[in-house]
C-alpha cells in the first residue's frame, strides 16, 4: 500500500537521503566548531551561571565555597 | 567601568513557584484517583464528571501544563534575569503571562470534566482555550525576547538557547495541531482526517514531550545543577553539541507512536531511525549533568537537593534510552497499547520532571526568602519516599504491560487464542494496578512533606521581593574573544538563534509531512467507505465526549493475534472521514475498530448501563446517563456544514434533512431494542452511541472491493 502512495511522489527516496545528508553536515559542522573554539571563551561561558552569587550569602554552597577558597577545580 | 543599578523581579518567581506546588498536588491527586478507578470502578461514582475517560486528560493536562508548565516559568523567570543581568522586560507582561496561564488551567479543569474535548492527547482543550494559550504564550515570548535583547551580559548561556528553542517549537506545534473548524462555541473538528490527523497529532504529542517536558528542563538543568553543585557544567562544549543535535533530531521521531498503524511504512521507519539517533544527544546531556558532580559525590550524600537532581538526570537518561528501545518495531509490537508505555512516561514525569522540580524548589525557596531550608531531614525523607514511589510505579507497570501483552499474543498448540476473553488479561494485572496506586501515593506523600517543609521555610524567612543588582551596560562591554566565529556570532543574537532553531525543526517537519499530506489524493480509496450518518456523527461526538478513546483503540494492527481477536486489520482508507482520528494509544479495554455488528444493539444498551451485567467482573465505568440524557441535535446542521467544508462529501442540502435522517435511524434502533424487551427512547444519547459503535469498521465488510491493493 505505502509503495503505491510513495511511488506517486516524484523522487521520494531523495527525502530520506537528503535528511541524512543534512544531518551529517550539520553534525560535522557543530563538531568542527566545538573543536576549534577558544578555550577561554568556553570557560567564561560555563561559569556564567555562577557569577551572580552576591545575594546568596546564606546559601550553604556559597559558605562552603568561601571556606574552600573557590572549590572550582575545573 | 560604569555600573548600572537595577533589581531582579522575584515576585513573579514566587507566584509561579506557588502555582507549581498547588497544581502539582492537584494533578497528582487526580492521578491517584484514576489509578484507583482502574481497579475499583465504583470510584467512578457513576457521575459523568468523575469518570475515568474525562478525568484522565485532566490528570495529564494538570501535570504537564499546570505543574511542569508553572515550574518551567518559575525556573525561567529566575534564571533568565540572572543570566541576562537584567530585570524582566515588562512586569505587566509577566503578570499577564502568570494570570493568563492560571486562567487557562482553570478553564481546562472545568471543561475537561464536562466532556468538552477535542480528543487529541495533550491537546484536548477546545478552540477558544487554544486561542487563549496562543495569546499567553506570545506574551511570554515577547517578555522573554525583550529581556534577552536588553541584557547586560554579552553572551547567551546554553540554558537560554534551550528556552528559545522551547518557545519557538511549542509555538509551531500548538498552531499546526490546533487548526480546527468550530462547529459551535465549544466544539470543533480538526481539518485533518484519519492517517494525516494521526501523524500531525503524534508529531505534536511527541514534540510536546520533547519541547515542553525536555528542552526547557534541560535549560533548567544547565542552570540549576551548576548552581546547586556550585561548579560549572562538566563540558560546555558537550552542551553545545547536545543542544543542536537534540533540537534537530527530536522533531523527526513522532511517527514512532504509530508503528504498525495505517501510517505509511516509510514514515514509521523514519521515526524509528531518528529515535535511535536520539540516544546520542540525550545521553550526552545526561553524562554532562552527572559528570558536573565528578569529584563532588560526597556532597550528593550530604545534600538532598543534589540527590533529587542526580536521580532526575538519571531518570532522564533511563527514559531516553527506553524510548528509543520502544521505537524498535519488534519491541513496540509488545509494548504498544500496554502499561509499559505508562511506566515509560512516568519514569520521565515522576523522575525527570518531578525530581528536578523538587530539587529546584528546595534550592530556590530558601534563596527567595533569604533563609535556610527548614528541615534537611524532611527533604531527605521526601527524596527516599518519592524514589520508592517511582520504583513501585515503574516496576508494576512494566510487569503489567509485558504480562498483558504476552497474554494477548498467546496461542494454544491448536492455533487459537489462549485468552480470547480480553477481560481475563485485565483481571490478571489488577494486583499491579494496586501496587501502582501505592507507588503513586508514596510519591504524593513525599510531595506533601515538601509543601510542609517549604511552608515552614517561608514562614521563618522574609521574602526578597526586589533583589538589587548592578552590572556594566552591554555597550561598554567588549567581547574579549573577538576572533571570528559563526557560533559566537549566532549566540549573541537571540532572534537569529530563534530562526536557526526554527529552520532545524521545520526540516524534520517538512520531510515527515510532505509525503503523508500528498496521501490525500493518493490514498487507496475504498469505494464502500462512506461518511457517517448524522446519528452516527452525533454518536461519535458522544464517544469523544466520554473519551472512550482513553481506554479503547480503533486500530487493529496487522498481527495474527490481533486479526484473530478483532478481525481484519485497519486500512488507511477506512479513516478518510475521521475528523478527528480516534486510534487511541492505550488498550485498557479491547480495540473497537471492528466492533460494528459484533454484538446486538441490546448488548450495547445494557453494557453501557452497567458493563458488568454483560461482562462479569468488567472494570469499565457505567454510563447510566446516556440512557436518560436527550440527544442534543441543535448543532447537527452546523456539524454537517463544517464536515463538508473540510472535505467530507455530504451532498448539498443534506444539512437541511440531516435531523430527519437522524430521527429515522434512531427510530429503527429504538424499535429493535423495544422488540428485544427494553423500553428504549429514540431521543436518548445511547441510541446515537449505539449507531456509531455498530457502524465502526463495517464499511469494508459491506463491500470487499478495495482498490489499490491495500492488502499488500
Amino acid at each position: 500500500m505505502y509503495k503505491d502512495i510513495l511511488q506517486s511522489i516524484e523522487g521520494v527516496e531523495f527525502y530520506a537521503i537528503a535528511a541524512m545528508i543534512i544531518f551529517i553536515l550539520f553534525f560535522v559542522g557543530i563538531i568542527i566548531w566545538v573543536v576549534k573554539v577558544d578555550k577561554g571563551y568556553i570557560k567564561e561561558m560555563s561559569e556564567l551561571p555562577l557569577k551572580d552569587d552576591h545575594n546568596e550569602s546564606l546559601n550553604e554552597n556559597v559558605k562552603l565555597k568561601n571556606l574552600t577558597g573557590g572549590n572550582n577545580e575545573v | 567601568m560604569e555600573l548600572e543599578k537595577f533589581s531582579y523581579d522575584n515576585e513573579i518567581v514566587r507566584k509561579f513557584a506557588l502555582a507549581t506546588t498547588i497544581w502539582g498536588l492537584v494533578g497528582m491527586l487526580v492521578g491517584i484517583l484514576i489509578a484507583v478507578q482502574l481497579f475499583a470502578p465504583a470510584f467512578n461514582f457513576d457521575i459523568p464528571f468523575l469518570t475515568f475517560g474525562r478525568i484522565r486528560p485532566l490528570h495529564t493536562n494538570a501535570v504537564i501544563f499546570a505543574f511542569v508548565g508553572n515550574a518551567i516559568f518559575m525556573g525561567v523567570y529566575y534564571s533568565l534575569q540572572r543570566l541576562c543581568k537584567a530585570r524582566m522586560f515588562s512586569d505587566l507582561l509577566s503578570n499577564i503571562h502568570f494570570w493568563g496561564w492560571q486562567l487557562i488551567i482553570v478553564s481546562a479543569a472545568i471543561t475537561l470534566p464536562l466532556g468538552i474535548t477535542t480528543s487529541k492527547e495533550y491537546a484536548e482543550l477546545e478552540w477558544p482555550i487554544d486561542i487563549a494559550i496562543a495569546l499567553v504564550w506570545v506574551a511570554f515570548g515577547i517578555n522573554m525576547f525583550a529581556t534577552i535583547i536588553k541584557r547586560r551580559e554579552k553572551h547567551m548561556y546554553v540554558a537560554i538557547w534551550f528556552y528559545i528553542a522551547t518557545w519557538i517549537t511549542v509555538t509551531v506545534l500548538h498552531i499546526v495541531n490546533s487548526i480546527e473548524i468550530p462547529a459551535s462555541f465549544l466544539k470543533s473538528y480538526p481539518i485533518y482526517a484519519g492517517v494525516q490527523d494521526a501523524l500531525v497529532q503524534w508529531w505534536y504529542g511527541h514534540n510536546a514531550v520533547a519541547f515542553f517536558l525536555t528542552t526547557p528542563y534541560l535549560g533548567l538543568m544547565y542552570y540549576y545543577l551548576p548552581k546547586a553543585a556550585n561548579r560549572p557544567v562538566y563540558s560546555y562544549k558537550l552542551s553545545i553539541v547536545h543542544f543542536w543535535t537534540l533540537v534537530f533530531i527530536y522533531i523527526w521521531a513522532g511517527p514512532h507512536h504509530l508503528l504498525y498503524s495505517a501510517l505509511p511504512d516509510w514514515a514509521q521507519s523514519l521515526g524509528t531511525v531518528f529515535s535511535i539517533m536520539l540516544i546520542a544527544p540525550s545521553w550526552g546531556g545526561m553524562i554532562n549533568g552527572l559528570l558536573t558532580l565528578r569529584g563532588a559525590w560526597d556532597r550528593v550524600r550530604e545534600n538532598p537537593i543534589l540527590k533529587f537532581m542526580v536521580v532526575a538526570v538519571t531518570a532522564y537518561g533511563m527514559s531516553t534510552l527506553e524510548g528509543p528501545m520502544l521505537s524498535l518495531k519488534n519491541v513496540n509490537a509488545v509494548a504498544h497499547f500496554t502499561d509499559w508505555i505508562i511506566a515509560h512516561v512516568h519514569v520521565g514525569a515522576l523522575g525527570w520532571n518531578g525530581f528536578l522540580t523538587f530539587g529546584i524548589l528546595y534550592w530556590l525557596i530558601p534563596i527567595l526568602w533569604n533563609t535556610k531550608l527548614h528541615s534537611k531531614k524532611l527533604a531527605n525523607f521526601h527524596f527516599w519516599i518519592g524514589f520508592l514511589g517511582i520504583v513501585f510505579y515503574a516496576l508494576s507497570m512494566w510487569f503489567s504491560g509485558v504480562t498483558q501483552s504476552l497474554m494477548w499474543k498467546q496461542f494454544t498448540p491448536l492455533g487459537v487464542l489462549q485468552y480470547p476473553n480480553f477481560l481475563e488479561t485485565v483481571l490478571q494485572i489488577v494486583p499491579m494496578y494496586i501496587i501502582r496506586m501505592i507507588g503513586g501515593s508514596l510519591y504524593y506523600i513525599g510531595a506533601l512533606v515538601m509543601v510542609y517543609n517549604l511552608f515552614k521555610t517561608v514562614k521563618q524567612g522574609s521574602f526578597v521581593k526586589e533583589e538589587q543588582a548592578e552590572a556594566p551596560a552591554i555597550a561598554k562591554f567588549k567581547d574579549p574573544f573577538r576572533k571570528g566565529s559563526y557560533h559566537r556570532w549566532l549566540e549573541g543574537k537571540p532572534l537569529t538563534m530563534l530562526l536557526a532553531a526554527l529552520v532545524l525543526i521545520l526540516i524534520g517537519t517538512f520531510v515527515e509531512f510532505v509525503p503523508t499530506f500528498l496521501v490525500k489524493s493518493n490514498i487507496p480509496t475504498i469505494s464502500s467507505v462512506k461518511p457517517y450518518s448524522p446519528l452516527e456523527l452525533e454518536g461519535r461526538d458522544i464517544y469523544i465526549r466520554e473519551a472512550c478513546n482513553s481506554c479503547h483503540s480503533q486500530l487493529v494492527r496487522p498481527f495474527r493475534s490481533e486479526t484473530e481477536r478483532y478481525g481484519e486489520y485497519s486500512k488507511a482508507g477506512e479513516y478518510v472521514y475521521d475528523h478527528p482520528f480516534l486510534w487511541g494509544s492505550k488498550r485498557t479495554g479491547p480495540d473497537l475498530h471492528r466492533v460494528g455488528g459484533k454484538y446486538p444493539n441490546l448488548w450495547h444498551y445494557l453494557h453501557m448501563e452497567n458493563p458488568s451485567s454483560m461482562s462479569p467482573g468488567s472494570l469499565m465505568p457505567s454510563y447510566p446517563w446516556l440512557l436518560t440524557n436527550d440527544l442534543d441535535v441543535s448543532s447537527t446542521e452546523a456539524k454537517i456544514n463544517v464536515m463538508r467544508s473540510i472535505g467530507v462529501p455530504y451532498p448539498d442540502g443534506f444539512e437541511k434533512i440531516a435531523n430527519d435522517e437522524l430521527n429515522k435511524q434512531a427510530e429503527q434502533i429504538a424499535l429493535d431494542l423495544q422488540n428485544n424487551g427494553v423500553a428504549a427512547d429514540p431521543n436518548k444519547e445511547i441510541i446515537a452511541l449505539i449507531a456509531y459503535l455498530q457502524r465502526l469498521g463495517t464499511d469494508i465488510k459491506a463491500n470487499s472491493d478495495i482498490s489499490g491493493k491495500a492488502g499488500k
